[in-house]
């Protein structure tokens, strides 16, 4: 191993020694050292406080704190309360992220061409990355106000089995922006050669879009589906907000990270924490997957 | 063929405007909503017109909230988590694109992993630190607990890594440190995605909701934009308020987008093509 590394560092003409090695990553702890810091304070830390106090159970009161041990983690995590809390953010994913693809990839490529005024048409399609969530859900509570809103019937927010979507409305709308520079980036980094190159093969523009640029732009796409994935998964401001009562009717929005927000009294941090943790792991192996699969699939260009 | 130009061309404005309308039309209802007088706003019929306009309900929102201190307080804020957030992943960054150090897949998990923690999990546990620091009601409070960001990294790491091996090699043999070759070579030609990840990091910074609802307790002296709007909320007949003062608070970031887009915009093609 050390032998393959210092032949192609030779092989590149570099000197290389273990003390320069060594040098190297010194230089890394560096620059990675204010970044691991906050990171410690910010997210490490709590999150093992989170899996400890997982370990204790309070009474009703919220004092009186004692010792349960890993059984709460089995009926917390095996409960129906965090399974349904599971599937709800699934649903939410569901609506938002190929929506989110989709109308990005469609706003990018429709306003990724030479007109005049193309400019004004960008601002407008970014324009969404300026509003906050809570900005956003507050808008579309009025949109579908059944009484004064522009979407009068069906009435999405009290209806359990629509509530869901009336929420995932904002993020979808909310998403266009983000979605839209980011893909706009990656087709405006495609070399003009190359699609004037396909375009003398003889290519049509839909055959050209998918036999070239949707290929160039997989790397984007797939940071783009990272994206949305953590957004949708971490929703909670348009939930608080669109919702009436908080959770939807039936709790039908009631999604992992609504429970969690739910759980935070002194009497209920147990499970809480303990829903933390679980939140935690799902979304890590869900986008460590994404990463392992989508990683050998995607065109790095090189 | 002069005719089949303009017809495509028509097509391509005809579609650029009906998606225009579907990203404008809820923030046009709004508007319609914040000046309508609340009290006819019960009528049944869908407002695409203003009903009873009422022009002073920008003023009015701006005095209620007290916006103009809160705004200023939101742009300290916003400006040192943005330059903090920009250095600390660019550095970070370059060490996971260009450096050698052991563990390196693991400890660039670690990092994505921050991701996977939204603040809605880490708010508790966050708010008894600074709590602890007595940094309640402060600027510190606000920033301090967002100077960095595995987005950031991840971003601008796979921008170095898209630099052409042959140059970085070629950077190498003349002899350039590693600072060097961060500021001559890396930051220049990762120029387009450091600009989008500024402008993603300042917005999101700016719109940040939660986190300031909770760590102050005097909305009044210290809440930032977002928060001063909320506090509208406390009296129910100032619904058109909340929308007005949500406008309001929107405007310099749309503002800022304008001017910012452009320069965004002409780096990504001239920038992104060079490399």
């Amino acid at each position: 191993m050390a032998t393959v590394r210092s032949e192609l560092a030779k092989a590149r003409g570099a000197r290389v020694s273990d003390t320069s090695r060594w040098r190297e990553a010194g230089l890394a702890l560096l620059f990675l050292a204010p970044s691991i810091v906050a990171f410690v304070i910010f997210f490490y830390y709590p999150f093992e406080q989170l899996v400890l106090r997982g370990l204790y159970r309070n009474n009703i009161a919220g004092d009186n704190l004692r010792y349960v041990g890993a059984g709460q983690y089995g009926d917390v995590l095996g409960g129906d309360d965090f399974r349904q809390g599971v599937w709800h953010s699934v649903q939410f994913l569901i609506y938002t992220v190929p929506v989110g693809l989709l109308m990005g990839t469609v706003l990018a490529v429709v306003a990724n061409r030479r007109l005049r005024g193309i400019k004004i048409f960008q601002t407008i399609f970014t324009s969404t990355v300026a509003t906050s969530t809570a900005v956003a859900g507050f808008i579309f509570l009025a949109l579908l106000n059944p009484s004064i809103g522009l979407i009068k019937s069906p009435d999405l927010l009290s209806q359990p089995s629509t509530a869901m979507f009336g929420v995932a409305l904002v993020s979808m709308w909310q998403n266009l922006g983000l979605s839209f520079v980011i893909v706009l980036a990656g087709l405006q980094a495609i070399p003009q050669e190359v699609e004037e190159a396909s375009t003398l093969d003889g290519h049509g523009p839909l055959r050209r879009f998918f036999r070239v640029t949707l290929p160039l732009i997989s790397p984007v796409l797939l940071f783009l589906l990272v994206v949305l994935v953590i957004n949708a998964f971490q929703a909670f401001a348009q939930i608080d907000a669109v919702t009436r009562p908080s959770g939807g009717p039936n709790g039908a929005t009631e999604t992992v990270v609504f429970k969690i927000f739910e759980n935070r009294t002194p009497d209920r941090l147990g499970e809480g924490s303990v829903m933390s943790v679980g939140f935690f792991v799902i979304t890590f192996l869900v986008t460590m997957g994404q990463f392992s699969f989508l990683e050998r699939r995607v065109h790095y260009g090189e | 063929m002069g005719s089949e130009e303009t017809v495509r061309k028509a097509g391509w404005y005809t579609l650029l405007v009906a998606l225009a309308l579907v990203v404008l039309l809820p923030i046009y209802f709004a508007l319609v909503r914040a000046m309508s007088d609340p009290l006819t706003l019960t009528e049944s019929d869908a407002l695409l017109v203003p009903r009873d306009v009422q022009w002073d309900v920008f003023n009015r929102a701006w005095d209620n909230a007290n916006l103009g201190g809160a705004m200023l307080r939101s742009l300290i804020v916003t400006v040192a988590i943005t330059v903090s957030q920009v250095a600390t992943s660019t550095l970070a960054a370059y060490a996971f694109a260009y450096l050698w150090f052991p563990f390196k897949r693991v400890v660039f998990a670690l990092f994505m992993a921050t991701l996977l923690l939204p603040l809605e999990v880490t708010v508790l546990p966050n708010l008894a630190t600074i709590s602890n620091l007595g940094w309640r009601d402060s600027l510190q409070g606000l920033i301090v607990p967002f100077l960095a960001t595995a987005l950031g990294t991840f971003l601008i790491r796979q921008a170095f890594l898209g630099v052409p091996s042959e140059l970085r090699d070629a950077a190498r043999l003349e002899g350039w440190s590693h600072w060097t070759l961060l500021t001559r070579l890396a930051i220049p030609l990762s120029r387009p995605v450091l600009a989008a990840f500024t402008l993603i990091s300042f917005l999101g910074a700016y719109n940040q909701y939660l986190w300031p609802r909770i760590v102050t307790t005097n909305p009044e002296d210290w809440g930032t934009a977002p928060i001063a709007v909320q506090s509208l909320s406390s009296n129910p007949e100032n619904a058109n308020l909340i929308v007005a003062g949500s406008l309001v608070v929107a405007v310099p970031m749309v503002v800022l987008l304008i001017i910012f887009q452009r320069h965004i915009i002409r780096g990504l093609t001239a920038g992104a093509v060079k490399g």
